[in-house]
């Protein structure tokens, strides 16, 4: 949407921005406020004084999904919450990152039930699957480090949001002076 | 109350109500005399059952078609000597037992929760529509002859197939 659309080819210019937007990216991915089951009491206690997540600068964990670049779906996803947990995905501005954290979010767990989705890679996209049941909060961190070991690795014309050449333009409203 | 008081009481209001007197705190009641018998526990200066706490539905598929498939238990509470009394009551498949949510307003939701998922009909119900599963789902989870993962469990899941989310 914005700075990758421009880059094309692979030059010493663009290889050595791809190395600075993706270092600026991985070091802040902030996560969407986002829990769903017991898994997200490890998610706040990942985030909390003894593990602290601000040290990989995930922090800032964000009450709106338009803000957010990662969303850990923390829990079981029942089919109910299904529609919500699309939404709140699609809500998210681009680029964005998923960890489907825990047993149940990657491929429903022990409820092999009529009402829990199995697996919410059947919604959305997901990076990092998170094994535990729940995972221990140095767990997230390690799929945290994945994340971001994932946007260094990145080439920003190979995301899924690269559509080369377009331009984003601010609309500037036409004012007419009234004389 | 005991529950040899409260079977005097409520023979002495609604006679022939009670089927059978079980256990310590158990009465089963007639289909046709319910609704007036709960009126009672619930009215009855003595009684006194101000409180439903919960109705648990049973589902008996495997005595049919010897007796009813389904067996209704409501749990009342007074608040005055905390006692509690367990109301059963047995339900056909095509039966709709009339809703006592006028009389206590919890059983407004708890009978929702039956009719979701046991798929139990009620009588006067002011707003008898699914309460945990969605709009357009498809049986009754709970009842026995359900399948545990569903109808759709090997099908890639549809988010646009829930309708009131």
């Amino acid at each position: 949407m914005g700075i990758e659309n421009q880059l094309t080819g692979d030059n010493i210019l663009v290889t050595s921005l791809n190395k600075l937007v993706n270092w600026s990216r991985s070091n802040s991915v902030w996560p969407c406020t986002f829990g769903l089951a017991c898994c997200a009491l490890e998610m706040i206690a990942t985030s909390l004084a003894s593990f602290d997540i601000s040290r990989f600068g995930s922090e800032v964990f964000r009450p709106s999904p338009r803000q957010s670049d990662l969303l850990i779906v923390a829990g079981t996803v029942s089919k109910k919450m299904a529609p919500m947990v699309k939404r709140v995905y699609d809500q998210m501005a681009d680029p964005k990152w998923v960890i489907a954290m825990g047993a149940c979010a990657s491929c429903g767990g022990t409820f092999q039930s009529y009402a829990v989705l199995q697996g919410v890679d059947q919604i959305i996209p997901v990076d990092v699957y998170l094994p535990g049941c729940p995972p221990r909060p140095e767990a997230l961190l390690a799929g945290l480090m994945k994340i971001q070991e994932k946007i260094r690795t990145e080439n920003l014309n190979q995301r899924p949001d690269f559509k080369p050449g377009e331009r984003y333009e601010t609309q500037v409203p036409k004012v007419e002076l009234i004389r | 109350m005991d529950i040899k008081g409260i079977v005097s009481r409520l023979e002495k209001t609604d006679p022939g109500a009670i089927d059978r007197v079980s256990g310590e705190n158990e009465i089963t009641l007639n289909f046709n005399d319910f609704n007036k018998a709960m009126q009672t526990l619930h009215d009855d200066k003595s009684l006194c059952f101000d409180m439903l706490v919960d109705i648990v539905a049973i589902d008996r598929i495997d005595r049919m078609p010897q007796s009813h498939r389904f067996d209704l238990v409501y749990i009342l509470l007074c608040s005055k000597d905390f006692s509690r009394l367990l109301v059963r009551l047995a339900a056909g498949e095509d039966n709709e037992v009339p809703s006592v949510s006028s009389i206590w307003a919890s059983a407004d939701w708890a009978e929702r929760e039956v009719y979701d998922l046991m798929g139990i009909t009620f009588s006067g119900h002011p707003n008898l529509r699914r309460i945990l599963t969605w709009k357009n789902f498809e049986g009754h989870p709970l009842r026995k002859d359900f399948p545990l993962e569903g109808k759709d469990f090997d099908q890639q899941f549809d988010t646009t197939s829930i309708e009131d989310y």
